[in-house]
């Protein structure tokens, strides 16, 4: 009920920005388009594309989330919150439903703009494409969450994008193959969550749903969970 | 009986000691006003009052419970000094918003609409407020719970003095019902307005009293000197 309250609560806030919700609705579509007419729809634009639609949440959520918190965190909102009978808990959850339903429907949106419109071809189920958006998207609320403790400005929070996020990025296997990965460059890739974010993804592009997209799609759910563990033991109810 | 008791409070912020030890009580059912020069401890005594204060050493009991804890979510409201409230919504959706998590009945938004006087300006985006429009929705968050202790910290900064005057007695009226209140001031001139005064300087509890106590005390006539006289008294 109060989780629903913060759900609430947070979405009215969106709504209230309708400059950032056109630019997380419409920058994906753009750059969708974007990568088809710079392969020219080509079999690379096939390979990338459905992963680029599934990682956008990703970033889109990172960012969104780790602002809002610093902005509660710095305005004194959530001190106030820390004092009514809230678990954070109830605070996370609530703020996690609020950018999933973002995430579902930016992921809808995009999915339909780009296998609708711009030819792309995925041999699996496209809804399976749309969840996995959805979990990234959490994945990346979850990071943004823990990275916001870190960050005193909103200066600071915009830099642990490029600082967290286009590393994984760059070493999920979406621009080089992690088999042609020097062998310590694998060995990150290993670790990083993206990595098997972006695998699952490579899935649907195949239609193959073996035990390492079962694998893939638990390491993702685990790192979800470990980032809200870590998130909720920043939400200090008492500071200095 | 007290409803908030502080023994031998210690804080310390950013490797300074705030307050040292810093003992006193606030009465049940009446306005007590925290005055004190800024810098003397005031905000951090009102944050350990609320528990969100990290704590060195002593205890601090509110309504008969260890400050901070489960029982006292719902029964302690708290104004901080910068307006806590979301700038992206209204004021009435602000109060809706804390009406929930507090559990608090739909008819305490309106009134607490009423009570800080911002019928006109109800669904007015909170950032395009002023400033005195804006701590008072700060204020109305903290009331829409109805709780037995309000912790207000500078609820009355940057108020023309008729709305001063209709808050005090707001504050005024909440006692009459039973409810205790702590405000916060560093204007002198609103010392007169309370009941009991706790000054504060430098951490440490200068003095405790009514204002005619203090002023009998000290011999002054304006609670400005009688402050300045007990400051003296001390040195």
């Amino acid at each position: 009920m109060k989780t629903l309250a913060v759900t609430a609560r947070v979405l009215a806030q969106l709504r209230r920005d309708p400059r950032t919700l056109a630019l997380i609705i419409g920058v994906p579509c753009v750059l969708e388009a974007l990568l088809k007419e710079l392969f020219r729809g080509g079999p690379v634009f096939q390979h990338a594309g459905a992963p680029m639609l599934g990682l956008f949440p990703f970033v889109t959520m990172f960012v969104v989330t780790s602002i809002t918190m610093l902005r509660e965190r710095v305005t004194g909102t959530l001190e106030r919150l820390m004092t009514m009978p809230l678990s954070k808990l109830e605070l996370l959850a609530g703020y996690g439903l609020a950018f999933g339903v973002v995430a579902a429907v930016q992921a809808t949106i995009v999915s339909v703009v780009a296998f609708g419109l711009l030819d792309l071809h995925v041999a699996g189920p496209r809804v399976v494409v749309v969840l996995l958006a959805v979990a990234n998207a959490a994945l990346g609320s979850a990071l943004g969450l823990f990275a916001s403790a870190f960050a005193q400005t909103e200066f600071q929070a915009v830099q642990f994008m490029p600082a967290l996020v286009l590393p994984q990025f760059l070493l999920s296997g979406l621009f080089v193959a992690r088999d042609s990965m020097a062998t310590w460059l694998r060995w990150i890739s290993d670790g990083l969550p993206l990595t098997y974010a972006y695998d699952a993804l490579a899935h649907t592009a195949s239609d193959v749903f073996d035990a390492r997209f079962a694998a893939d799609v638990a390491v993702v759910c685990g790192c979800i969970a470990l980032a809200l563990a870590l998130g909720a033991a920043t939400l200090r109810r008492r500071t200095a | 009986m007290s409803a908030v008791r502080v023994e031998r409070l210690r804080v310390s912020r950013g490797g300074r000691v705030v307050l040292p030890e810093l003992s006193c009580e606030v009465a049940t059912g009446c306005v007590t006003g925290l005055l004190g020069p800024s810098g003397s401890g005031k905000s951090t005594l009102i944050r350990a009052i609320v528990g969100v204060q990290q704590v060195a050493g002593g205890t601090v009991t509110v309504l008969g419970a260890a400050a901070g804890s489960k029982e006292l979510r719902s029964r302690v409201g708290y104004m901080t000094q910068a307006p806590s409230v979301y700038r992206d919504l209204t004021v009435r959706e602000n109060l809706r918003f804390f009406a929930r998590i507090l559990g608090a009945p739909p008819d305490a938004v309106e009134r607490a609409i009423e009570d800080v006087s911002l019928a006109d300006h109800a669904d007015w985006i909170v950032g395009r407020l002023s400033g005195g429009q804006l701590s008072r929705a700060s204020l109305a968050a903290a009331l829409v719970g109805s709780p037995d202790l309000l912790v207000l910290d500078e609820p009355t900064v940057g108020l023309d003095p008729v709305l001063r005057r209709d808050l005090w007695q707001l504050f005024h009226d909440l006692a009459e019902t039973g409810k205790t209140l702590l405000v916060s001031s560093h204007v002198m001139d609103e010392a007169d307005r309370c009941d009991t005064l706790l000054l504060l300087r430098e951490g440490r509890l200068l003095a405790h009293g009514t204002p005619a106590e203090l002023r009998t005390r000290t011999g002054a006539t304006s609670l400005d000197d009688a402050f300045l006289a007990l400051i003296e008294a001390e040195a």
